[in-house]
């Protein structure tokens, strides 16, 4: 098997695993439990914030645990445009973002809300300028992914805190769910209230995500109840995923301390091999973008078809974004970044992890010609 | 050229006479304990300052952990050249250019402590500042109130350049004043107390009283984490945990509930001064600060007191609540303290405790009761764990994260 689908989910490591097993099993108990069974499981859960704390560059009260980034970025949005709706109803975002930030952005257009979504240019990158412009008396919260999940181009997260330093009263979110353990972002010097992040990118199990909320920043909470997570965040711990989760994000900085370089040399390989191809158009800008994710086109052929044609070669790749390839819809980013639909309909994408071998390339480039050649056969 | 080393300047042990010596040790001891996961760096230490040399070492985390060791009134990243005017040139323009200098001012000052050396001091400001003006652009001359300060000693082993000061934690090193108690009950004052200490130079080890069932394993998790916060400043701490239900329950049974309270400070008194004679020390130190609550009117304070005479030192008598706050908030004790779990002071309280308590009708109570053989149990029964920074009790959690 080749997996070249890790910006959808990626396989668990078995440390996280274990962790997770072993917590489930001996360590059960309820966090908020008076006894000992309660205690041990709140030692646990703090001793993940203190370690996840520690390898963001933050405090550990700055850490609240979520079920995944889709509630990360949901509690984000909304919370901030709640809590303080009374500053402004001006949010701005872009047109490449998630589902999970877009989405919310559009319930809160319904609130009454009013949303810029900045356009990106050719390499699927903001303009800052654009932004500065953007930004009115009534702006409350800028909301800025840092590497995209369809195409791996990276914002500008840095210039972005450092403008909107100069603008106290707006909360600068960002979503960095593709981003961690691959593409550095230092939470304190970017200027980041917010942070988003997911286990199940980084090797751990589904059910845990991270929110960086940054002191001094508050938050209109989601989900109401028992005041677990520090009052922001109610609902009974998901304790064995979080150490599992923990442990992933330890060993996967491990993996960028050791591996960075390696990821970046087998991407450009694979660029390399790729652009060899007549058929194929890559997408993915050569500079500032992400070292794991490779963006193609296949000159109008369809994707779908494309990606089941691999997988009887036991290679696995995607269309889009995971979550809105079964919606048969172009790219989102690569129409915003100005691709025309026929071939924003027939792009692919490759996504690599520190666990990727230089050796699967020759495999798969061999396999991807073949189901090139097949599809071309059929369809015309 | 670049910044190679560390230049440390004392606190006042520079003015500590024939002690200097044993001073300036301990300090070294100190530092490099804390920086022993830097395998490369050297220290180096004079009469008047010290160096760690580098050898390639991040310096920004090595400073990070420079400004919790106490002894330290400042200290600043410094490269270090050969007396030669040329090099000492090229030496102050390196450590300008090393810091974002476009649109700042900056100041030479240049001190000949050497004074074979043929160029005098303020010849070396001139040649120095000509030679940065040259190099750079942007950066102008401002001697009243310079942004980069180019502090540069022509000593007898070489000249030493620094740009910017940084100010350290202040106090004595830790370990040069001797030891003492610290009475710790997980509220918010005594970790303070206990910080204030060791800035004074003392090696304290910690007493905490627990008393299970009606204290629980969380109260003494949170004394745990608060004496790790505490190793942050003063290196390993060791933590004594008295077993204290059997003479709570006694007292309150035999004393009357106004008085309980006193009774059980004095007990507490009694047995971490019996705890000090055990392990050497010289002094308790406790968390009192004068009438914020009944145990701390002078009167309690003179009923309590009773018990030794040993010298009991109160770093926060004078300071008000919200001072204590404060600084329970920069050592980063102060969430942990908040945590509501019963402790040694809120459990058995009286709902109206006596605030001017009489010694002798204290003394009367406990004269019915015999206390004496429980004491002996508590200090025998005491548990002692050594506690640093990596502590955690919890092993089991080892291969979990």
């Amino acid at each position: 098997m080749i997996y070249l689908d890790n910006s959808a989910t990626t396989k668990p490591f078995p440390e996280a695993i274990d962790s997770f097993m072993t917590v489930a099993t001996k360590y059960f108990g309820n966090p908020s439990s008076l006894h000992e069974l309660g205690m041990k499981a709140e030692r646990l859960l703090e001793q993940s914030r203190e370690q996840t704390a520690f390898l963001l560059g933050v405090k550990p009260n700055e850490i609240i645990f979520t079920s995944g980034g889709t509630e990360a970025n949901n509690f984000a949005i909304k919370g901030a445009a709640i809590q303080y709706r009374q500053r402004g109803n001006h949010i701005i975002t872009t047109m490449i973002e998630h589902p999970s930030v877009a989405e919310p952005c559009r319930q809160l257009e319904q609130m009454g809300f009013e949303v810029t979504y900045l356009p990106v240019n050719e390499k699927g990158i903001i303009d800052i300028d654009e932004l500065a412009r953007a930004i009115r008396e009534e702006t409350i919260l800028v909301s800025v992914m840092h590497v995209n999940n369809e195409v791996g181009a990276i914002q500008p997260i840095e210039q972005i805190g450092q403008l909107l330093k100069q603008h106290p009263k707006i909360v600068f979110h960002v979503d960095h769910v593709q981003g961690v353990t691959k593409v550095p972002l230092d939470l304190k010097k970017a200027h980041i209230d917010l942070c988003t992040m997911s286990a199940h990118k980084f090797h751990g199990l589904r059910g845990a995500g991270i929110l960086y909320l940054r002191n001094g920043i508050r938050l209109s909470p989601l989900l109401a109840g028992g005041g677990q997570e520090l009052q922001m965040r109610s609902g009974t711990e998901n304790v064995a995923a979080i150490v599992a989760m923990t442990k992933a994000l330890r060993l996967s900085f491990a993996a960028f301390e050791q591996k960075a370089a390696y990821l970046f040399a087998l991407k450009e390989r694979w660029i390399q091999e790729l652009a060899k191809i007549a058929d194929i158009q890559l997408n993915t800008p050569a500079e500032h973008s992400a070292p794991h994710i490779i963006n193609f086109s296949l000159n109008g052929l369809k994707s779908e078809v494309f990606v089941h044609e691999l997988e009887k070669q036991h290679i696995f790749v995607s269309t889009t974004s995971a979550c809105s390839s079964k919606k048969r819809t172009p790219s989102k980013t690569l129409m915003a970044m100005g691709v025309d639909q026929q071939k924003a309909e027939s792009a692919v994408r490759i996504s690599l992890s520190y666990e990727n071998k230089l050796e699967e390339i020759p495999v798969a480039i061999h396999a991807i010609q073949h189901a090139i050649q097949k599809l071309k056969e059929v369809t015309r | 050229m670049k910044y190679d080393r560390i230049l440390i300047r004392y606190g006042e042990m520079s003015t500590k006479g024939k002690n200097r010596n044993r001073f300036v040790v301990r300090l070294k001891q100190n530092i490099a304990k804390k920086l022993a996961s830097f395998s490369n760096i050297k220290i180096e230490y004079m009469r008047d300052r010290m160096y760690i040399l580098l050898n390639g070492e991040p310096h920004e985390k090595v400073m990070e952990q420079l400004k919790t060791v106490f002894g330290i009134q400042s200290f600043s990243l410094a490269i270090k050249c050969e007396n030669d005017i040329q090099q000492i040139r090229e030496a102050a323009l390196t450590a300008v250019q090393q810091n974002e200098y476009e649109g700042k001012t900056f100041k030479v000052s240049a001190k000949r402590v050497d004074k074979q050396f043929p160029v005098g001091s303020s010849e070396l400001n001139y040649e120095i500042g000509s030679h940065i003006l040259r190099n750079t652009q942007n950066l102008t001359v401002n001697v009243h109130q310079p942004d980069i300060h180019v502090r540069v000693e022509v000593r007898k082993d070489g000249t030493y350049v620094t740009c910017h000061d940084v100010p350290g934690a202040g106090g004595l090193p830790v370990g040069t004043s001797g030891k003492a108690m610290l009475m710790l009950s997980g509220g918010i004052d005594s970790p303070v107390a206990g910080y204030l200490a060791m800035k004074r130079g003392l090696e304290i080890e910690a007493v905490h009283f627990f008393s299970p069932p009606f204290t629980s394993e969380r109260a003494k998790q949170k004394v745990i984490d608060l004496v790790k916060k505490l190793t942050k400043f003063g290196g390993k701490i060791k933590l004594h945990i008295v077993p204290f239900t059997d003479i709570q329950q006694t007292i309150h049974r035999q004393v009357p509930d106004g008085y309980s309270l006193i009774s059980s400070r004095r007990m507490m008194l009694k047995i971490t001064d019996l705890l000090r004679k055990k392990h050497n020390g010289l002094a308790i130190v406790t968390g009192e600060s004068l009438g914020q609550v009944a145990s701390q009117t002078l009167e309690s304070m003179f009923v309590i007191n009773d018990m030794t005479t040993t010298p009991v030192l109160r770093p926060l008598v004078s300071m008000d609540k919200t001072e204590i706050i404060e600084l329970a908030r920069k050592i980063d004790t102060h969430d942990i303290s908040i945590l509501p779990y019963e402790d040694c002071c809120t459990i058995f309280t009286p709902s109206s405790p006596k605030t001017r308590p009489k010694r002798e009708k204290v003394a009367y109570y406990e004269s019915f009761i015999d206390l004496e053989p429980l004491i002996e149990t508590a200090v025998a029964n005491t548990e002692t764990w050594v506690i640093d920074e990596a502590f955690t009790s919890a092993d089991e959690f080892e291969n979990l994260f």
